[in-house]
């Protein structure tokens, strides 16, 4: 029963990543966005999905599908009415299923984070009604398939299995928060395995929208950088696949990482704007702290929201620096986003796979187009690849809204 | 588990902008008159069931971050804000920290529209206030502004069934402690785009708007005297379990309806859509509430309306007790009771306490 549910244990598990998989515009898979990131490699390209000829900025961190994708248990009429967002989603948990190496079963918590789901769907829709409106062929399917959850049971059938899925939508921090919330729900007793991501892909919709707001940068995306000039939009997809200790050790697993602390809280000054001196990002930091037990100066990387807009980037460097306090000197940052771009409601699960990535591989991303720092960083952002001993991550997700999401991992020795 | 009582409804549907509105109607029981819409490209227009507007100008609407904001946010709002009322009035009520759920389907579907079509026509004059409201997560938000201290929130979207999974998640979080109360919000809005998408799946669904509201707390005293007893799992549709069968799982594990207790079920006017709850249901000779049928397909607004109208029902006395049939439309099956509070008995279960 949802209500009541089964009483929380007396000492919440401990949880721990055992698959994690990956689609960003640096490749596909972990092997080949571990090699992009360590090397600070951009994946930045005029946009070809749409006509952005009439927009102020044209490029964006594109995915190229395969064009085989590999054989699952999804119908091929199945998979052919995915959208790419819903097919990126499909092979990052595709990914995060085969190394996590879990048998199907019929319970398996799905939470996704995602601001879109399948707009490209509705954008056709909406398009194909006002251009042909006599011309219905495919409508209803559109009109079902755009749906976040038609998606998300894609995924089980897939994997040939299933499961309640719940389906996060607080903007860009949405993968954040997905993760998060299966975090408590492990925790809280009420599963013992869940598959959390986040997935999103370029519409014209809304590369129009961020190009009406002038937040998308003419130049290059360049977060904590004093000459920021803003976010460029990117598209992809991550799916991790988190457990109890006990869970992954009885089954022998390899475990990733270990998930030990999440914060969310949302922040009512502006619908699009940060509270300029980053007070609720501030509280999600440290409220993940107290739920991993542990103080700042033992964070070693933060991987940054870091969007590389004036205002986002100033209220996140003022958070950090006050959270870190007189260690912020010596606290590595950095925004991947100046690699792929923001995902969107991929963002906080792709950037949660990094900090694993990090964590297992001992090396830091860099910003290799960073030059100048903003004044309001009191921290050194990474500028060149480097390897480092990494034992613990903080990962912040914000988004419009004010949900502001911040997520902490542990090496698993 | 500690109890978890209902502190207030809130509703906004075709018939009007609170409960009492939404109760004349159901108790009625004839379905609302309907209203039209042009369809682009089209002769005939398109029938919908829309909310009037309100007999005079909406308070809240002078917040400024409401000004610009779309009709979903303007009814959640209202919803929200008479759902909360009660709690407000009490002395020890005014500044709980609170929880906001917000659960939608569709979602900002009307500045969604307006957005792309002025981007399809010119980018370049495409409006940056409207592309803000566009998202999921903008109702919860100017929602969350206006009510001010709000600790924590989540937006949900999928089909109308996750109303109760954001119940059962407010539930939660009272129990975690990490909110003193916790409103959940279910709205959608509508325009030519939904009703001419119902017409390509149903033909014979009225699409509508609304939004209903229902504030938890675990403190009897805030109470309107009711209380949430059960909501079961997720039966979810799935290759090995088809939406039928997810229905009979979901009828099963509700148990008993006992004489007497009011069913607030989801059946609307179509038999196709109609199916699966209808057999799962066919043995329950209870009175029934079928607000699809009133007001049409309201999406997850039609969803929240059945857990007013049980909530409803138990506070006014009509019935001891509630149930809700919520089968999605293509997600899962689910359904809650809410029974009439009993006040001072001792929690079965002591609450959890994950958080610091």
């Amino acid at each position: 029963m949802l209500f009541p549910p089964k009483p929380s244990p007396a000492a919440p598990p401990r949880v721990v990543v055992t698959g994690a998989g990956m689609v960003t515009a640096l490749g596909l898979g972990w092997k080949l966005n571990a090699e992009g990131f360590r090397a600070g490699r951009r994946a930045f390209r005029p946009v070809t999905h749409f006509d952005v000829s009439r927009q102020r900025v044209k490029i964006a961190a594109e995915v190229d599908l395969p064009e085989i994708f590999p054989a699952t248990k999804l119908p091929a009429h199945k998979l052919n009415r995915l959208d790419r967002a819903g097919k990126m989603l499909l092979l990052a948990a595709l990914e995060a299923w085969q190394q996590a190496g879990w048998e199907p079963r019929e319970d398996y918590p799905l939470v996704l984070g995602t601001t879109a789901g399948g707009m490209t769907l509705g954008e056709a829709y909406y398009r194909q009604a006002i251009q042909t409106p006599h011309h219905q062929h495919g409508q209803a399917t559109r009109s079902i398939q755009y749906q976040a959850q038609v998606q998300a049971r894609a995924v089980f059938d897939a994997l040939g299995c299933s499961g309640p899925t719940t389906i996060i939508s607080n903007a860009c921090a949405s993968g954040g928060n997905a993760i998060g919330h299966a975090f408590d729900l492990i925790r809280s007793g009420q599963a013992e395995r869940v598959l959390a991501g986040g997935y999103d892909a370029v519409g014209e919709l809304v590369f129009s929208g961020f190009d009406s707001l002038q937040a998308l940068s003419p130049t290059v995306c360049r977060p904590f950088d004093a000459k920021r000039d803003g976010l460029a939009l990117g598209e992809g997809a991550a799916v991790l696949t988190l457990e109890t200790l006990d869970s992954a050790r009885r089954r022998g697993a390899e475990i990733l990482g270990e998930v030990i602390g999440y914060g969310t809280a949302i922040d009512p000054h502006h619908l699009t704007q940060p509270q300029p001196q980053g007070n609720t990002t501030l509280n999600v930091m440290r409220q993940a702290c107290a739920v991993a037990k542990i103080s700042p100066a033992e964070v070693d990387y933060i991987n940054a929201h870091g969007t590389g807009t004036v205002l986002n980037d100033a209220s996140e460097a003022l958070a950090i620096s006050e959270w870190a306090g007189a260690g912020a000197a010596t606290l590595a940052v950095s925004s991947t986003k100046a690699s792929i771009g923001h995902l969107l409601g991929g963002a906080g699960a792709v950037e949660a796979v990094v900090s694993l990535m990090t964590l297992r591989e001992q090396w830091l991303p860099p910003e290799v187009e960073f030059e100048t720092p903003d004044p309001a960083c009191q921290f050194p952002i990474v500028q060149k690849p480097q390897d480092a001993k990494v034992n613990v991550v903080l990962s912040n997700s914000f988004g419009f809204g004010g949900v502001n999401a911040a997520l902490i991992f542990r090496r698993w020795p | 588990m500690s109890k978890v009582f209902v502190a207030g409804i809130g509703a906004v549907s075709p018939a009007g902008w609170n409960v009492a509105a939404l109760r004349t109607a159901l108790e009625k029981n004839e379905p609302l008159p309907v209203q039209t819409l042009p369809r682009p490209g089209w002769e005939k227009p398109l029938n919908v069931r829309l909310v009037p507007n309100p007999a005079t100008r909406l308070e809240f609407l002078a917040h400024p971050r409401l000004r610009r904001s779309s009709p979903i946010t303007h009814y959640a709002a209202a919803a929200s804000l008479e759902a909360l009322a009660g709690l407000r009035a009490k002395p020890d009520g005014k500044n709980p920290r609170l929880g906001v759920i917000a659960c939608l389907q569709s979602g900002c579907v009307q500045y969604s529209c307006r957005f792309y079509d002025e981007t399809l026509k010119n980018p370049a004059t495409a409006s940056p206030l409207v592309f803000p409201e566009t998202v999921h997560a903008a109702p919860t938000s100017h929602v969350a502004a206006l009510l001010e201290n709000v600790a924590l929130a989540q937006t949900l979207v999928g089909d109308p069934s996750i109303f109760l999974q954001g119940v059962a998640l407010g539930a939660q979080w009272l129990a975690e402690n990490r909110v003193d109360a916790c409103l959940i919000f279910g709205a959608d809005e509508t325009n030519w785009i939904i009703a001419d998408a119902f017409a390509h799946l149903d033909r014979r669904a009225i699409a509508t708007a609304g939004a209903g509201a229902v504030c938890l707390s675990r403190d009897e005293k805030f109470s309107i005297g009711v209380e949430l007893a059960a909501i079961t799992d997720a039966h979810v549709f799935s290759a090995r379990q088809n939406r039928t069968q997810a229905a009979q799982a979901m009828r099963a594990q509700l148990g008993t309806i006992s004489g007497g207790e009011v069913l607030c079920d989801g059946l609307g006017v179509s038999p196709r859509a109609d199916a699966a709850e209808q057999w799962a249901f066919a043995d329950c000779a209870n009175p029934r509430v079928s607000p699809k049928k009133i007001f049409g397909e309201g999406m997850m607004a039609a969803a929240a309306w059945q857990c007013v109208a049980a909530c409803d029902a138990v506070a006014e006395k009509k019935s001891s007790s509630a149930s809700i049939s919520l089968v999605g439309s293509n997600q899962q099956a689910i359904g809650a009771r809410f029974v009439r509070a009993e006040f001072g008995l001792s929690a079965a279960v002591p609450a959890g306490n994950i958080r610091p």
